[in-house]
């Protein structure tokens, strides 16, 4: 650190628990407009530490001070009062209120006099002042009197930050602001970040484009499973350096793979596109698990979406055992033996308020459990508490709303609804998301015996451990396009992140700067 | 604990509301009103409410699904007169009721098409097709009644077999027939399904939208049956009969305990919700209230089923 700058924020021994210790004696300062980058794999602890600093989440443990003095935040509005921002991920904009009326939402100036004291809104004063912080984000082409859903992502970005401004920022917290914005329009915001800095606002932010921090953060903060690993100026690190702290845990043993031979080819994609898809070839062969890797983001949902005929495909084609297939929607997916487990559980896969036997049942109704015009029960119950053993599902009864269980055996009942389709293919998509340890080892367990009886799996996780860990082979994506595959050998953690953070621009990057892994 | 233990499938289940009120009511019009529990009173009780009861079964399945069917009351009214239309012009018993289905069937089907596949709002889609329904009524008609419905038809209004009225015949062989589809059809699976997570069950490999469009179509279809027994008990098709029935089905449904959110509810739930409905009606005629208050009761009773629902719910956790 400089001498003589003081810092604006220190964080001292902050700790914070849920079900588990999410935070681990952090410690870290910033200073007046320093731009910091908070880098950690999913689940490090970045979100909940940037909930803590702008007043969402109150530490367990640990200590803040703000310009010397010690601060106890009573929730965001408060941080607001010192002039500490956050702008979440998921933008926080009332779509069908103007861009004015978002900016100054909760805190419209008042008319004066006696009308502003029943309430009414002070509309022209509100336009000119929306004007000025428009103009501070270079923004001055967005109308305040627009509608926010006619804006595109990236200018509802640039409308949060203006917000963040109009109320005097200090520190701007941005959860990956990059995320969902096209290259050209993540520049402009880089731009921007820059010339906050020189204001002297002080901003931290998120990003999995590791390469993009290279470009404008000052300083890395790096946490690994809730510690701090690393912080240091960007100008001594390298990607290496960056990604060896953000994954350098050692991979555990939970993979019990069982070698399979693998067989004859089973499922080969030929130039399949459509979305934010480009053209995407892959094969998988029998026995094999066929890893997914890659960044929220990049489109590995979408391309099993396009396979499964969930969202029509521009283009392509799929074979099977050679023959190619046509998938129209997901029913004929189903029929030739592909099953699917979708990454949201809540929302994709399960009828939560509905009993065990009847979301395991639900997939297979027509074909297993239909006798002539009705369903036996006596069948669904039979094949149900059959699945339920073999996946020592834990419930009380089958009759049991599939709600009251624990994230773990809700994956199980999924798996049961697939598995006794008796698929050949069975695509996975972060099947352990939301799972307790003990779960997670027991499906590893499942997937490995699955397999063994020669059913194909295709796996989607960002969970690199699990992902090098059960993969065969591992496909990596990157903005909608396959960029490598790694064969299980060479297939390291640094390898995967460092695939999955390139595109075009970045790869230039990383051949002038020579960051080669 | 033993009481809990007794109580909680009761609880659990969602007819228990209108059960347990349809018990008490009768017991406390039994003991006020000496004409209540008789056979001739009930009898005609049952035939009150039981047009009101049919079309509930069928915009229950749409309720489960997720969706409103606020057309029904004109279908109702539409279905009447085009049986007493086609009968008036000789077109025979059959032919008179087959007219009359159909036209059900066709407008419960272009609610399904525009709410399963144009994806407009149920809400918005029933509620033009309420009003062009009841438009029709008066195009058929020219606003005047309508004579000339068929002895037969005339018969399934106004009949007796084995000493109960037909409607309540024909209300309790729907009631069987819904109930076995929505427990023992993949068909009645897919509807809870649906109304429990919509897309969850598309991605299970269901045509959710097919088993939309067959919801709205069976409401429909359902409509048309009870205006039909409707307009055959009226003995004249009304341009006016089942206007705002809707709304009474839409209630029934909720005293019986079907939830609007979708994934809950069963054929039962229909009928004691109609039922609850109709003896409420009944009680407070023998006890000589003004239909005014009546009109103050019934809403009363509507608002402390729904309140009932959320404390059972809250308490079966």
């Amino acid at each position: 650190m400089k001498v003589g700058i003081e810092p604006l924020l220190k964080l001292k021994g902050i700790e914070k628990s849920f079900a588990a210790k999410v935070l681990d004696n952090v410690s870290f300062e910033i200073e007046p407009g320093e731009i910091v980058a908070l880098l950690g794999e999913n689940g490090a602890g970045k979100s909940t530490l940037m909930k803590i600093i702008s007043g969402i989440y109150t530490a367990d443990v640990g200590h803040i001070s703000f310009e010397n003095s010690t601060l106890i935040l009573k929730g965001p509005k408060h941080a607001q009062k010192f002039g500490i921002n956050i702008i979440h991920q998921e933008l926080n904009i009332v779509k069908n209120r103007t861009v004015a009326q978002n900016i100054y939402l909760g805190r419209e100036p008042k008319m004066s006099g006696f009308l502003g004291k029943l309430g009414f809104v002070n509309y022209r004063l509100m336009k000119s002042d929306t004007e000025k912080a428009l103009a501070l984000v270079n923004a001055r082409q967005i109308d305040p009197n627009q509608q926010a859903r006619l804006l595109t992502t990236a200018q509802l970005q640039l409308v949060e930050i203006a917000r963040a401004l109009s109320m005097d920022s200090k520190i701007i917290l941005m959860d990956e602001p990059t995320s969902s914005l096209t290259e050209d329009q993540s520049d402009i915001l880089i731009e921007l970040i820059k010339k906050l800095k020189s204001d002297g606002i002080a901003v931290v932010f998120t990003t999995h484009r590791i390469l993009e921090a290279f470009g404008i953060a000052d300083r890395f903060v790096i946490l690994r499973d809730g510690k701090l690993v690393s912080d240091v100026p960007a100008k001594s690190a390298t990607y290496e350096n960056v990604i060896e702290w953000m994954v350098g845990r050692p991979i555990q043993n939970l993979y019990p793979k069982t070698k399979v031979a693998i067989g004859p080819e089973v499922l080969r994609v030929e130039a399949l596109s459509g979305g934010i898809n480009k053209k995407s070839d892959f094969t998988v062969y029998k026995g094999e698990i066929l890893g997914f890797g890659g960044l929220v983001g990049a489109g590995r949902s979408e391309l099993m979406y396009l396979l499964l005929g969930v969202n029509r495909k521009k283009s392509g084609s799929i074979f099977l055992y050679d023959d190619e297939i046509r998938i129209k929607n997901i029913n004929d997916a189903i029929r030739l033996g592909i099953g699917f487990v979708p990454e949201d559980r809540k929302n994709q896969s399960l009828i939560l308020g509905q009993s065990v036997r009847f979301n395991v049942a639900l997939a297979g109704l027509k074909q297993l459990f239909k006798k002539g015009l009705f369903i036996s029960n006596n069948t669904i119950d039979r094949t149900t508490s059959e699945y339920i053993k073999k996946l020592s599902i834990r419930l009380h009864s089958s009759k049991q709303a599939v709600r009251s269980l624990s994230g773990g055996n809700q994956q199980k009942v999924v798996l049961a609804k697939w598995l006794l389709l008796q698929p050949s293919v069975l695509i996975l998509d972060e099947p352990t998301r939301g799972v307790d340890v003990g779960a997670k080892a027991e499906i590893y367990q499942l997937l490995g015996e699955l397999v063994s009886k020669g059913i194909t799996i295709i796996l989607i996780s960002s969970d690199l451990p699990e992902l090098i860990g059960l993969s065969d082979r591992i496909v990596v994506m990157s903005e909608g396009r396959i960029v490598k595959v790694l064969e299980q050998e060479e297939a390291t953690p640094h390898q995967v992140m460092y695939y999955a953070g390139l595109n075009e621009k970045t790869a230039e990057v990383v051949n002038e700067r020579n960051l080669q892994p | 604990m033993k009481v809990k233990k007794l109580i909680n499938p009761f609880l659990q289940s969602a007819e228990a509301g209108a059960f347990l009120a349809v018990i008490i009511l009768g017991i406390v019009l039994t003991t006020a009103s000496p004409q209540f529990l008789t056979v001739s009173n009930l009898t005609f009780v049952a035939r009150g409410f039981s047009f009101i009861a049919i079309a509930s079964l069928g915009v229950g399945l749409v309720i489960i699904t997720g969706g409103i069917d606020l057309s029904v009351g004109s279908i109702m009214g539409l279905s009447g007169v085009i049986a007493a239309f086609l009968s008036s012009h000789g077109f025979g018993t059959v032919l008179s009721l087959s007219g009359a289905l159909l036209v059900g069937v066709i407008m419960g089907f272009l609610n399904g098409i525009l709410v399963a596949k144009a994806k407009l709002a149920p809400f918005i889609v029933t509620l033009g097709m309420l009003s062009i329904g009841r438009g029709l009524v008066y195009v058929v008609t020219g606003g005047w009644p309508m004579q000339g419905l068929t002895k037969p038809i005339l018969f399934l209004g106004q009949g007796f077999f084995l000493g109960l009225p037909l409607p309540v015949w024909i209300m309790i062989v729907l009631l069987i027939i819904m109930q076995i589809i929505l427990r023992y059809t993949a068909f009645g699976w897919y509807v809870y399904s649906i109304g429990g997570n919509d897309e969850a069950t598309r991605l299970s490999g269901v045509f959710v939208d097919r088993i939309k469009i067959g919801v709205y179509v069976i409401s429909g279809f359902f409509a048309s049956i009870g205006g039909i027994v409707l307009t055959a008990r009226l003995g004249v098709g009304e341009t006016t009969a089942g206007n705002g029935y809707e709304l009474n089905v839409i209630a029934a449904l909720v005293l019986g305990g079907v939830s609007l959110s979708g994934g809950m509810g069963s054929a039962v739930s229909a009928l004691f919700g109609a039922a609850l409905m109709g003896i409420l009606r009944n009680g407070l005629v023998l006890l000589g209230v003004s239909s005014f208050w009546q009109q103050i009761s019934i809403g009363t009773v509507i608002i402390l089923a729904a309140l009932f629902d959320q404390i059972r719910l809250k308490y079966s956790k």
